[in-house]
């Protein structure tokens, strides 16, 4: 039987050679230690002796070829059972070379087992309970919950591969995300919670209705050449759900009155300078809206409720939220006990809480709590809009900007400063008759400040 | 572009300095007359002459020692300890001489050193020619440790080596002399010491090595993605200072590490690169760091079979990453 011929390793570093001549040809009988060719290394010249006694079979390599070390170089047939057990010694010098990779040789390289995920991951999902950092830290950035993962890893280990391709997943599919309850939620986390455990048959929040669940980003959309795609943060995330639980959840109706400023603004362009050196900030309307709908919300204290499923709670506390829009964002900071601060208080109440929240130091008590919320939608242009309702409140009112306008007053044409009032109200909890003359008593209020009026 | 042999890179780039710095000279034992044992300064003293590539007597504390002093003086040596075994009496000269130099005179005086040795097994050199020496010196500050693994990022270093004002140890696995080929462009470029490169990208497993292994791993990530395992293969090339965010970038990219080298595990390079990423990197990792090096014994046998047992192998290399993949 032919016995295979390895160029052998001949000095230290060297790891090929070029045949130069072959010493025997086919049919030659060879003793062991005979040479059988000429080698040229960059090191060295050498003669590769022959491991057995036998007869040279086939030349394998030509002269002027260049093998690395380990290669074939030719083929003795072996006589007999004693030399035969020699070539199965071949030298320790041909898995040394890193250019192959002798994978059907080594006998100590553990059989690679067939993947997990091949394996099923159910038996073993108990195993694959352990969670690493980074498996957890993706779950909770992206609300996932684990359990609905099927694990590929080792006995079932749910990878970090596995929650990444999770999240690709959810992001293109068509159906609906089950969402984890979050940790931590930016607004008015507590009141959430509090309202939530009441509601035994209202909201469907964990049954899986398509057409009805509150999930966020559950559309298919292709991106195009040149579209920009901008991450979602965790408050612009914690934004969108509010918004659509919001208008899952209440029915919104809509009601606006006019109002006119013409007295306020006079009023307030006589203080704001003398406001300004004094206090250090500006005076805006915004306390003066405020306190209106501070008082308003007294004689109608049916504006200040949460919905309960089976009762409806009106709050005591009058704690108004404000809207203040940043860059990237919307946070509503909440003004506790707003009925028990002057005009001047609530100025400062806001201006606070404006600059927390441009700072990024609002605290999760600055955010929590809120009972009525009032937005300055004039502070930017606006003379209409539609508030979607700061869950779990009952109403959302917004002033809009003033604006010089003609109107009519006693039959005659007036220029007088007149700015919208718009609320959105929850009509489960709230009718337009109650919302009407709330918004009359908002809008007396507000034409009632003249210069007789403290702002202290 | 040529595509020349690790050993012939490092030649290149002796060449090349030489020739555009009258500073820099070479010393060590057989350097000059036979061109070195490995050939690494083949042709050099017959280009340079006897003042310029100088034969030094065996004594390595006085190698060190000698081209400290000159390059106090403001020369270029570029000394060769003839294998990385045989450092062990320089290390006095290494440790508390030109590392510190530049601290202890306050800049006064500086110690632009290049030290080369050829280390690593896989060659029959058993005891004292096949250790890796470099995990004595990778906590010295003041000194450089450097093991490229590619002829091109071996010429690169080697001129940044030479032209970088202070002390470096220049480590070439001597089994990559001949063995490992590669790209080298004929100009003048350097490769900055202090960073790390990423040899191959992938998203599955981080393996982070150098030296003979860096190719082990190179080849087996080839094999792997096969079956599908793309490996992110970082070659370390400075091993003092590590390049912390490199390596940290690498082992964040897929949350799972496998760090590789043939010097032994314990007190190895190894155990540093896991520090760092285990104090950046706990939220982003998917498994527990793992290292795959030499055993803890005290040196590279000789007896063939004992010295295949001792020695990384591709297939040991690709079993690692295997596992760590399907963790």
């Amino acid at each position: 039987m032919a016995t295979e011929v390895f160029m052998p390793q001949l000095g230290e570093s060297v790891t090929e050679g070029t045949i130069a001549k072959w010493l025997v040809k086919p049919g030659d009988k060879v003793k062991k230690y005979e040479p059988l060719c000429e080698v040229t290394t960059d090191k060295v010249n050498a003669e590769v002796p022959s491991t057995l006694e036998g007869t040279v079979a086939e030349l394998v390599a030509g002269e002027g070829d260049t093998l690395a070390v380990g290669d074939l170089i030719c083929y003795i047939e072996t006589e007999g059972g004693a030399a035969a057990a020699q070539a199965a010694a071949q030298p320790a010098n041909t898995q040394e070379t890193a250019s192959e990779m002798p994978a059907a040789e080594s006998p100590k390289t553990p059989v690679a087992s067939a993947r997990p995920s091949d394996a099923g991951g159910a038996a073993a999902k108990a195993a694959g309970k352990r969670y690493s950092p980074a498996v957890m830290r993706l779950a909770q950035e992206n609300n996932i919950d684990l359990n609905q993962l099927e694990g590929t890893g080792k006995e079932g280990r749910i990878t970090r591969k596995d929650v990444m391709s999770f999240i690709e997943r959810s992001r293109t599919a068509a159906q609906p995300v089950p969402q984890a309850e979050p940790a931590i939620q930016a607004v008015s986390a507590q009141q959430r919670t509090a309202t939530r455990q009441p509601t035994a048959a209202a909201e469907p929040e964990r049954v899986p209705e398509p057409s009805v669940r509150p999930a966020v980003g559950t559309l298919e959309v292709s991106v195009y050449p040149g579209d920009t795609e901008i991450p979602v943060t965790s408050v612009r995330k914690t934004i969108a759900n509010r918004m659509v639980q919001s208008k899952h959840d209440a029915p919104h109706a809509w009601t606006m009155v006019e109002v006119d400023m013409t007295n306020l603004v006079k009023l307030r362009n006589s203080l704001k300078d003398e406001f300004k050196a004094k206090e250090g900030f500006n005076l805006t309307f915004l306390p003066f809206f405020i306190k209106a709908v501070v008082e308003s919300i007294k004689q109608f204290p049916i504006m200040n409720s949460v919905w309960a499923g089976d009762k409806i709670i009106m709050r005591k506390n009058i704690n108004i939220s404000i809207a203040v829009a940043t860059d990237d964002a919307l946070f509503v900071p909440v003004i506790k006990d707003a009925d028990q601060k002057s005009i001047y208080g609530l100025a400062r109440a806001v201006d606070e809480l404006a600059a927390k929240t441009r700072q990024g130091k609002l605290s999760m008590d600055d955010m929590s709590g809120g009972t009525f919320t009032v937005n300055n939608t004039g502070s930017f242009g606006s003379v209409l809009s539609a508030p979607i309702i700061n869950q779990p409140q009952a109403a959302i009112v917004s002033m809009e900007s003033i604006v010089k306008r003609p109107v009519v007053i006693d039959d005659m044409i007036a220029i007088r400063d007149m700015a919208n009032l718009c609320l959105s109200l929850d009509h489960r909890v709230l009718d337009g008759l109650v919302c009407g003359r709330f918004l009359q008593s908002v809008k007396q209020k507000l034409e009632a400040y003249g210069s007789h009026t403290s702002i202290y | 572009m040529a595509i020349i042999s690790y050993i012939d890179a490092v030649t290149q780039a002796l060449r090349e300095e030489m020739q555009r710095d009258r500073r820099v000279f070479i010393m060590g034992e057989d350097v000059g007359v036979r061109g070195g044992v490995f050939r690494a300064t083949n042709g050099l003293y017959e280009e340079f002459g006897e003042e310029r590539v100088i034969d030094a007597p065996l004594a390595e504390s006085a190698i060190a020692g000698v081209a400290i002093g000159a390059a106090a003086y403001g020369m270029r040596p570029v000394a060769e300890m003839q294998f990385a075994d045989f450092i062990m009496p320089a290390v006095n000269q290494i440790v508390s001489e030109a590392a510190k130099m530049r601290y202890r005179s306050n800049n006064d005086w500086h110690c632009p050193l290049v030290i080369r040795a050829p280390y690593g097994g896989g060659v029959h050199g058993a005891l004292y020619h096949s250790q890796s020496v470099e995990a004595m010196f990778n906590s010295t500050p003041g000194l450089k440790v450097v093991a490229p693994s590619t002829p091109y990022d071996v010429k690169g270093m080697l001129k940044a080596a030479i032209r970088d004002d202070d002390p470096v140890l220049f480590f070439e696995h001597k089994r990559c002399y001949r063995l490992i080929k590669g790209e080298v462009p004929e100009s003048d470029y350097t490769v900055p010491l202090g960073k790390a490169d990423i040899k191959r990208e992938g998203e599955d497993i981080t393996v982070i090595s150098y030296g003979l292994t860096l190719h082990f791993a190179l080849q087996a990530a080839e094999k792997l993605a096969e079956e599908g395992i793309n490996a992110h293969v970082l070659d370390l090339r400075t091993l003092y200072p590590l390049d912390k965010e490199s390596i940290v970038e690498a082992a964040r990219k897929t949350g799972k590490v496998l760090i590789i080298h043939e010097d032994n595990k314990e007190g190895g390079v190894g155990g540093e690169v896991a520090a760092v990423i285990a104090e950046e990197c706990l939220f982003d990792l998917d498994a527990p760091i793992k290292r795959l090096a030499g055993p803890d014994v005290p040196a590279m046998p000789y007896s063939p079979t004992l010295e295949k047992f001792f020695m990384l192998t591709p297939d040991k290399v690709m079993a690692a990453m295997r596992e760590l993949a399907e963790f």
